[in-house]
This record gives C-alpha cells, structure tokens and sequence, in this order.
C-alpha cells in the first residue's frame, strides 16, 4: 500500500531535491524501511542505533503527532499522508 | 485622534477590533524580541511601525558580512557593530514614539529574569537550540505567551505558545537538532517573521486565531503553507504534570 510522504528540507537532498516521495508500508515503521532501500541514509538520520525515533524528529500521520498515536508501529491506510518534521535551529549554530 | 503622532497609525485603526483602543493597548505594551537576525529584524520593523511602545532586544553578536543577505536592519556600515546597537539605530529614525531597549549579551538562565522581567509577549526569534529552550522554560515559568519561529533554507516554522494551555517547544520536540551551518535565503525568516509579528499584534489586540496547538510549516520552494496539529505532552519535563 502506497501512501505520500512529505520531506523536509533538512533532509531533501537524500531524496535527489524531493518534496514528497510515495512510499509503501502498512506501518510508520515500514515506510521507513522502505524509503531506506530506495534512498540509503534516510533511516540513519531518522533513527537512533535502536532504531527508535530520533528525539528530534517528528512523524506525522494526517497532521496527527505518531507520538500521540502508536509511533513507529501506528497502522496506516490507503489515503494517509506522512509529514516528517525534525526540529530546526534556524540559523548558525557555534 | 489621541496620542501625538497617531496619524501614521491611522490606516489599521481602521481595522475592525483595532481603534484608538487597540491602538492604546499596543502603546502601553512591551515586547522582548529575542535574537536580531533574520527573523528578529523583521518582527522588530514592523512591530516599530505598528506602533507597540516598548521593545526589548537581546542579541550577542555584531554584524558579520555573512547576515546581510536577510538581517534587514544591518548594513554593510554596520559590520562589527553589535547588532542590537545597529537596530536601535534604524528603529529609532523609523518611528521615534517608541521606546526601545538594547541588551547586548547572550542569554542565560541567570540573565533572563532581568532582562524579560518586564516584557508582555516574548518572541524567539533565535538561531540556536539550547538558547530556544531556555527561553521556553523561562516562558513557561513566568506564563508568557512566546511566539516561535524557526527557519532552514526555504523552509520556515510558527507556533503561539501560551503556558500550560497549548503545547509548549518541549512537547513537540524533546530535544535538538545537531548542529550545523544551515542555508538560508532572506525571504524565508522575512515570511515567518511576518506570521510571528501578526501572532503579536493579534494576542496584544485580543483579536482573531493565533497558532494555537497548530505548528505551521512555511515550504518557500513549493509555495505552500502546511499546519499539523500539536498538543502537550503530559510527561513534557517543562510543562507537564498537569
């Protein structure tokens, strides 16, 4: 099942300049995987070693906060829309 | 018309929820913007131009070469010159009812009080996270409504946090992001610092929808404005135990 994901700048340049990617999955967790496969990297700045959500790194299901739903286990269906969101500093970080 | 030199703020007296009323409530006010840089000059511009009658401004750091593409009150005369001291400058000439106070230092835990003491509404409009989650707590602490606003390459963020009744930074994100030298073109913190102005103005009048538990993502390139929903998290170390 495929459903649409929106990239975030921050990471756009793993996805050749994308800003929405379609991505098949039944779980958060799942697309991930499956992103990884076709855009290597992806997982590593997503995911800790464990392979948890960074704690800097939002996912959204239909505007929904994955945190406040299942995580990275949180089912999806067919018209779902993914939002990742990682935190931005905004400027120059010394 | 009431006050001397009103009739520059003739046009949005106008608007309905405004008045001389919204006019006086902006005038007895007092505004801590906090970093003047991308997103701070802006906010500063036009929060100066609407007529708000006290602003505090915190930065650190003078004018680099490298902020002139979108730090809008600096100038290539200003380079090396503290920033809040180069705002000051154009803010005064551009509207002199104001009264604005400069503080050129960095943000601390054991700074904040002194120097936010007194400000109603406090805007981050900052360029690093730690300093950010100093001045959530500090918000959340002292029940300040805080007006966020984040940018990265085309790409800008905005929420209203009001303590303990919206989401505060801390429950939307636990911690920050590595560090790093981010792109940047001018017209995204410009965009962003447009809706965190408008948020103030709003929440100094008592009129419309702030950005309530709604956190919006600005996407210059594509063009388009995208809201997800966020709420507080009832284990957030900042905010949480309700």
């Amino acid at each position: 099942m495929a459903v649409k994901v929106r990239i975030p700048f921050a990471i756009q340049s793993l996805f050749d300049g994308a800003t929405e990617v379609e991505a098949e999955g039944r779980t958060v967790r799942e697309i991930i995987d499956d992103l990884e496969k076709r855009y290597p990297g992806v997982k590593q700045r997503l995911c800790d070693d464990d392979g948890e959500l960074r704690r800097f790194v939002n996912i959204f299901v239909n505007d929904q906060d994955i945190r406040s739903l299942k995580g990275l286990e949180t089912e999806l269906s067919e018209k779902d829309e993914i939002a990742i969101i990682p935190a931005i500093a905004g400027g120059v970080v010394r | 018309m009431q006050g001397h030199g009103w009739l520059r703020y003739h046009r949005q007296m106008l608007l309905k929820g405004w008045g001389e009323e919204g006019q006086r409530k902006l005038s007895n006010a007092h505004v801590a913007i906090v970093g003047v840089g991308g997103l701070g000059c802006p906010v500063a511009l036009y929060l100066t131009a609407a007529g708000v009658g006290t602003l505090t401004l915190v930065d650190a750091d003078a004018v680099e070469e490298t902020n002139l593409n979108r730090q809008i009150l600096h100038w290539q005369k200003d380079i090396g010159k503290p920033k809040v001291q180069s705002a000051v400058e154009k803010l005064l000439q551009f509207n002199p009812n104001v009264k604005i106070f400069p503080v050129h230092g960095q943000l601390k835990d054991e700074t904040i009080e002194k120097w936010l003491r007194d400000a109603n509404i406090i805007v981050d409009a900052l360029d690093n996270f730690p300093t950010r989650l100093i001045l959530n707590r500090y918000a959340v602490r002292t029940r300040k409504p805080l007006v966020h606003g984040a940018i990265y390459g085309w790409e800008g963020r905005a929420t209203t946090i009001l303590p303990y009744k919206t989401a505060c930074l801390t429950c939307v994100f636990e911690e920050g992001p590595p560090p790093g030298v981010f792109p940047v073109v001018g017209t995204t913190p410009g965009t962003i610092a447009m809706i965190q102005a408008t948020e103030v103005l709003k929440l100094l009048l008592g009129i419309g929808q702030p950005l309530l538990n709604r956190y919006l993502i600005y996407d210059g390139l594509m063009m388009t404005f995208h809201t997800v929903k966020i709420r507080r998290r009832p284990n957030c170390p900042v905010c949480g135990k309700f």
